[in-house]
């Protein structure tokens, strides 16, 4: 198959075509939010039509994926991988955008331009996902990274929404430096930016063990790390995500580490493949890192959205653990975690949104306390949102199924990382003593005397609550689609040759 | 499902009759078990003791200070607004499947020598490496006996039930139990492989449990419940490890496919040797033999017609039929099967000594039903298939008339009790006496069922029990048992052992049944003056099934009789179901004979003689060494001494195991285990000492976490070091 000629305008839309439409219908509402003064009503307005572009863009993700849209070679990617991670990154926006509106208004924020933000990082992530060099991968970073600094501090009003936005953007300007710095080194190692040139160049010129190339993918996985809150480079997360308007947290903690663990399996294992002995020691012991300390750290949380902040850098640590297996199983594992996190966490942050007051203090984990009593509903779904994210079996619904999926495709690989899944497993039992804790507290603790009673549930609240826990539950029950479609959207990726460790070149 | 059947059974000329519904006959009663369920979670809140056999009547204090009318309208409040619909579904689902299996068992008739089974194959259950188990059912002879005496006195005992749990509560709940026992009996029937046989084993303990512990309100119940689950625990560990050497050793656990493999057993091999014994530890649980059988009399704190149905005449025969269904594997085990003939014979004997000096009515019938299933146990054991499965046969009608008939005298007191307020033991003899007059069909049916089970010709007993001892008396010479050895005793006198223990079984049976009757029915009545008054006859309903137990008692001798019978007297055809089993365990009865044969004429007259004058003796003695008139209700009677006493405690057997099984494995649990293991180490090391040790990493990472960026800088870099270090290892020279 040929590469697509992005100059013919046909094939132009076959490659970026939903890009297009999410990125010119964001220009339009740019102009549209800074036209008029803010208010409620114009930020609801803006919102409703940023919501109408993100479904419409993620319909026609949705037509391309079921077209089987593919083709090969070319800096962008067109294949169901690329589709599927659309469809994972657009859930999250439509979620992201519905409950901004809802927590605009609680805030009585009247600015209209979280959404459009919302829409251009999303259009960033889209381009990350769809990156088959590494030029566009580091346009979508920049694209997506900021317009998330800005979303984070976004509330004006909040001081620890503007430290957590300035810490994020100062640590991620010094990260993003690795990321390009990195792939400077890459290209001058291989002399490509694309990733199947840069593939096929490591094998034919026997780059595997070149410094130059090595020290570019360590600190092009440095670049990444940071983006995804691996440990050790996850000290901004905490801060950030407490800091930021709850949508935006959980499209910080979901979304954002959707795409970039997309763009970063799909570099690994299109680019790096012959380099497997030289970055997967570093990154299982990133993984190691990342589930010990999330989990552990998560254990001593009381504040719940920094509970839920270790508890996505936990998840980035499993999810590491699939890129580790570095199979072709990795990418659909990946894809159908992501989904089931995604659900999971908007879900959970929609509770948060519902549970949270008027002034800027956080919601801890006892403010939940006997909520079973008061608003039976949403204790269920959080609980079963809870159970999903701990991954467990029926009640935890699709969360359950990620997990499995991931460990079968650890240990299933060429080169089976046991080592790695027996870790996932352990730091799941610990991770238990948070999300149970939740649980625990709505189901069995009694709710204080003097608890104000939580407000209504609005209505995109409700309904971004009601899907996520509906859709995890149904996944739960019948993940066979789901998954196929996944594998369908497995990477075309080069496959893996595990070199055994006798084989390697012996030192002088 | 049937195109998965009918692909498979389309050969057998079974096939498209009525035989072909057999997947129906557990269904139906699965069916019930379902509607009764329901109805019986509709009235959950309802639950509670209504015991009209509980020795202690303390549940009916909240009567007390009520009047009569108070009192019986309690009772008929308690009684469900859909009772009508377990009325009619809880037997009917049993009318249902009785007639089902008869339609069957005609059909079966009606095909001239059949000799191939008729497996219906329905779906592929545990497919995992090469194990293959299917659910199928396999229909031959051996299963169509057992389905029409399951299906038959389970009828009849349903029946029975309506009229006998009428007033209680838990009414719809005792049908949904009982329905699901008797899925559970069938599925394990006719199941056509160990571990779906297994399913029904466990299946009808389960119900078991449930039942004797039915009104578990009463902590006494709740235990016996408790008993009889975890020593059956014992026995089918046995069976388990039996179906694992099957398995690891022939490959298959099928009935047809392990029967194919027969020829090649080693006979009297350990293998096969071992797997006989363990299948035969896992029958002494179920069927109450040495040394599990403990569990049986304190079932009794079931209903009466479960003890009937359950510990009478299905469940605990299950191990009778496990034994006859694996025939080729016993056949090939001569010293499994003297092991069978010792433990059934001891077994026989020892629970009819125990059985002579029991009070309690129920516990009399109880140690005789252990004692009766020690002689089927003999009589597999020997290799005499079709004698114990006709033992087994008479007895479920016999014994479940006995209990029935136990259930109406206890019904009646209980009732006599309930009117005049007294609290007694309704189910002690020493305060019934002379109730024949009162009870005039009970006393009629119960004098057969008494003379059946003592062996009278010519009701049933006599011939099922003559035919288990002379058999058992012609496998002491020639057969493979005889040439085998024993713990060093040779078969021979172990076979003759066993046969003098069964004789003196059979005197000691017609002495106590024999007591239980004329403490019961004759002599003076000890109920008292005011509850005289209240005692009658049970309804129709109660009394009906029973004058169909006591006709099958009567004449179920007919369905197997011995030639030397017919030939003197035209009563009817010979050896009946020897024939009609012969398919199924003809070939093992052969593999035992061996060499062996019949014995003559002359010396089976002589046994039938001797066993005759045994059984008439012992009636004999008990009439005239008993004296019901001297007897005084139990509130007065003083302890009995010596040896009597002994009896009285059934050999002190449950105190033993206690102080050398249960007392030490409690304290090894609770201190070593529990307090040691679980609370100290698991508990306190493992299980918080992670929590704690997760606590104090996820402190420490929380110090790191100062909101200082340039804290956040430094840790970042030096990430960035271990990162490049970690692939320093991959960079070439």
């Amino acid at each position: 198959m040929r590469p697509l000629d992005l100059a013919v305008p046909a094939q132009l839309m076959t490659a970026l075509g939903p890009d297009l439409l999410l990125v010119a219908g964001a220009m339009l509402l740019l102009v549209w939010a800074a036209w008029r003064p803010p208010s409620t009503a114009h930020q609801r307005h803006v919102g409703f039509a940023s919501l109408a572009l993100a479904l419409a863009t993620g319909l026609y993700v949705i037509s391309s994926l079921y077209a089987q849209r593919t083709a090969t070679e070319g800096p962008i990617a067109v294949d169901n991988f690329r589709w599927m991670a659309d469809v994972v990154i657009l859930l999250g926006t439509v979620f992201a955008i519905a409950l901004t509106i809802d927590d605009n208004a609680r805030q009585d924020i009247g600015t209209a331009e979280s959404h459009v933000l919302i829409l251009f990082a999303s259009a960033g992530m889209m381009l990350l996902a769809a990156a088959q060099d590494l030029m566009i991968v580091f346009l979508g970073v920049e694209l997506m990274s900021l317009s998330v600094y800005a979303l984070a501090g976004i509330n004006r009003r909040s001081a620890r929404g503007a430290e957590g936005a300035l810490k994020y953007f100062l640590l991620g300007a010094f990260a993003t430096a690795f990321l390009l710095y990195g792939m400077a080194l890459v290209y001058g190692a291989t002399g490509s930016t694309n990733l199947g040139d840069i593939a096929s160049r490591i094998g034919e010129l026997r780059l595997a063990g070149s410094p130059l190339l090595v020290i570019g993918v360590a600190l092009m996985l440095i670049g990444f790390g940071f983006k995804v809150a691996a440990v050790p480079f996850h000290m901004w997360a905490p801060d950030v995500y407490d800091g930021a308007p709850s949508p935006i947290t959980a499209y910080m903690a979901a979304t954002v580490k959707a795409a970039a663990f997309a763009a970063l399996l799909r570099v690994w294992m299109e680019a790096f493949p012959a380099a497997f002995d030289a970055w997967r020691p570093a990154v299982a012991g990133l993984a190691v890192a990342t589930m010990i300390v999330g989990n552990a750290v998560g254990l001593a949380q009381r504040n719940i959205k920094r509970m839920l902040a270790y508890s996505s850098i936990a998840h980035a640590g499993f999810l590491l653990v699939a890129l580790a297996a570095g199979s072709g199983q990795a990418g659909s594992a990946l894809l159908f975690y992501l989904l089931a996190y995604t659900l999971a966490t908007f879900g959970a942050f929609a509770v948060i949104i519902v549970l949270s007051r008027q002034d800027d203090r956080p919601v801890m984990i006892d403010d939940l306390a006997g909520l079973w009593g008061v608003r039976p509903w949403l204790a269920l779904g959080m609980g079963i949102l809870m159970l999903s994210l701990l991954g467990f079996p029926v009640f935890g619904g699709a969360g359950f199924f990620a997990k499995w999926y991931v460990l079968q495709a650890a240990l299933q690989a060429p080169a089976p990382q046991v080592a790695l899944a027996v870790i996932l497993v352990l730091t799941t039992v610990v991770s238990a003593g948070y999300y149970l804790s939740v649980v625990m507290v709505m189901f069995m603790k009694p709710r204080p005397d003097d608890a104000p009673a939580p407000g209504p549930t609005p209505g995109l609240t409700r309904a971004v609550l009601l899907v996520s826990v509906l859709a995890i539950l149904v996944l739960g029950l019948v993940p066979d689609q789901l998954v196929g479609l996944a594998r369908a959207g497995a990477l075309r990726a080069t496959p893996v040759t595990v070199a055994p460790i006798t084989a390697r070149a012996p030192r002088p | 499902m049937l195109i998965q059947s009918a692909a498979s059974a389309g050969t057998n000329p079974l096939a498209g009759t009525a035989a072909g519904w057999m997947w129906a006959i557990p269904l139906l009663p699965l069916l019930g078990f379902l509607i009764n369920g329901l109805v019986a979670l509709t009235s959950a809140a309802h639950f509670g003791p209504a015991d009209p056999t509980a020795a202690s009547h303390a549940a009916h204090g909240d009567d007390d200070g009520a009047g009569h009318g108070d009192a019986h309208a309690a009772h008929a409040s308690t009684r469900h607004r859909f009772a009508a619909v377990t009325s009619i579904v809880g037997p009917g689902v049993l009318v249902a499947a009785f007639l089902l299996a008869a339609a069957a068992f005609l059909a079966m008739r009606a095909v001239p020598d059949l000799s191939a089974p008729f497996v219906q194959r329905y779906f592929s259950w545990m497919p995992v490496g090469d194990l293959s188990v299917d659910v199928a059912f396999r229909l031959d002879q051996l299963s169509m006996v057992m389905v029409l005496v399951v299906t038959g006195v389970g009828m009849l005992i349903h029946i029975f039930s309506v009229g006998y749990m009428r007033e209680d509560p838990g009414y719809p709940r005792y049908f949904a139990y009982l329905n699901l026992f008797v899925f559970f009996m069938l599925v394990l029937v006719l199941g056509a492989n160990y571990p779906l046989l297994f399913i029904g084993w466990e299946g009808v303990g389960l119900c078991s449990y449930l039942l004797i512990g039915f009104w578990f309100s009463e902590k006494a119940n709740a235990d016996a419940g408790k008993k009889a689950f975890i020593v059956n625990r014992i026995g089918d560990f046995g069976f388990l490890i039996a179906m694992f050497l099957l398995f690891a050793n022939y490959g298959t656990l099928d009935f047809s496919a392990l029967q194919a493999q027969a020829g090649a057993f080693v006979f009297g091999g350990p293998l096969i040797t071992a797997i006989a014994l363990f299948f035969f530890l896992g029958c002494t649980g179920k069927s109450a033999q040495i040394p599990l059988y403990i569990w049986l009399p304190d079932a009794m704190a079931g209903p009466t017609p479960v003890s009937a149905l359950i510990h009478a005449a299905t469940m605990v025969t299950a191990g009778v039929y496990l034994i006859a269904r694996s025939n080729f594997i016993f056949a090939a085990a001569p010293v499994a099967g003297l092991t069978v003939i010792v433990v059934g014979a001891l077994t026989a004997f020892f629970a009819a000594t125990i059985g002579l000096k029991q009070w309690d009515i129920k516990k009399v019938l109880a140690y005789s039903t252990v004692s009766q299933l020690g002689y089927m146990f003999v009589g597999v054991g020997a290799g005499a298939y079709v004698a114990g499965i006709f033992h087994l046969m008479t007895h479920a009608f016999f014994k479940a008339l006995l209990f029935l008939g136990a259930g109406s005298v206890i019904h009646v007191m209980h009732e006599a009790y309930h009117h005049t307020h007294r609290h007694d033991d309704a189910q002690d003899m020493r305060n019934m006496g002379g109730l024949r007059k009162h009870m005039k069909v009970t006393w009629i049916l119960m004098w057969i069922a008494t003379l059946a089970i003592s062996g009278i010709p010519p009701f049933s007993g006599f011939f099922s029990k003559d035919e288990i001892l002379g058999t058992l008396f012609s496998r002491a010479d020639g057969s493979t048992l005889a040439q085998a050895h024993w713990l060093g005793l040779p078969g021979t006198v172990v076979i003759y052992g066993a046969y003098a223990l069964g004789l003196a079984a059979a005197l000691l049976t017609a002495i106590y049944m024999t007591r239980l009757m004329l403490y019961t029915f004759h002599g003076p009545n000890r109920t008292g003056e005011q509850e005289r008054a209240h005692l009658h006859e049970a309804p129709w309903v109660m009394t009906g099934p029973l004058v169909v137990l006591g006709i099958l008692a009567a004449v179920g001798g007919w369905f197997n009789l011995p030639e030397i019978v017919t030939r003197a007297l035209p009563l009817g055809p010979t050896g009946l179901l020897e024939h009609w089993l012969d398919p199924v365990v003809g070939a093992g009865t052969a593999r035992v004979v061996g060499s062996g044969g019949e014995v003559a004429a002359g010396t089976e007259g002589l046994l039938i003689a001797v066993a005759v004058a045994i059984a008439v003796s012992g009636i004999a003695i008990a009439v005239t060494v008993l004296k019901p008139a001297r007897l005084v209700p139990k509130a007065q009677a003083s302890p009995e001494q010596g040896f009597e006493r002994v009896l009285n405690n059934k050999y002190y057997v449950d105190e033993i195991y206690d102080a050398a099984v249960v007392r030490p494995t409690y304290d090894v649990s609770r201190n070593l285990l529990w307090r040691g293991i679980d609370t100290g180490l698991i508990d306190g090391l493992l299980v918080n000492g992670s929590a704690w040790l997760a606590r104090l990493t996820g402190w420490i990472g929380s110090q790191f976490q100062s909101g200082q960026l340039g804290t956040y800088a430094w840790v970042l870099v030096l990430g960035v070091l271990l990162v490049l270090g970690a692939f320093h290892h991959s960079v070439l020279p």
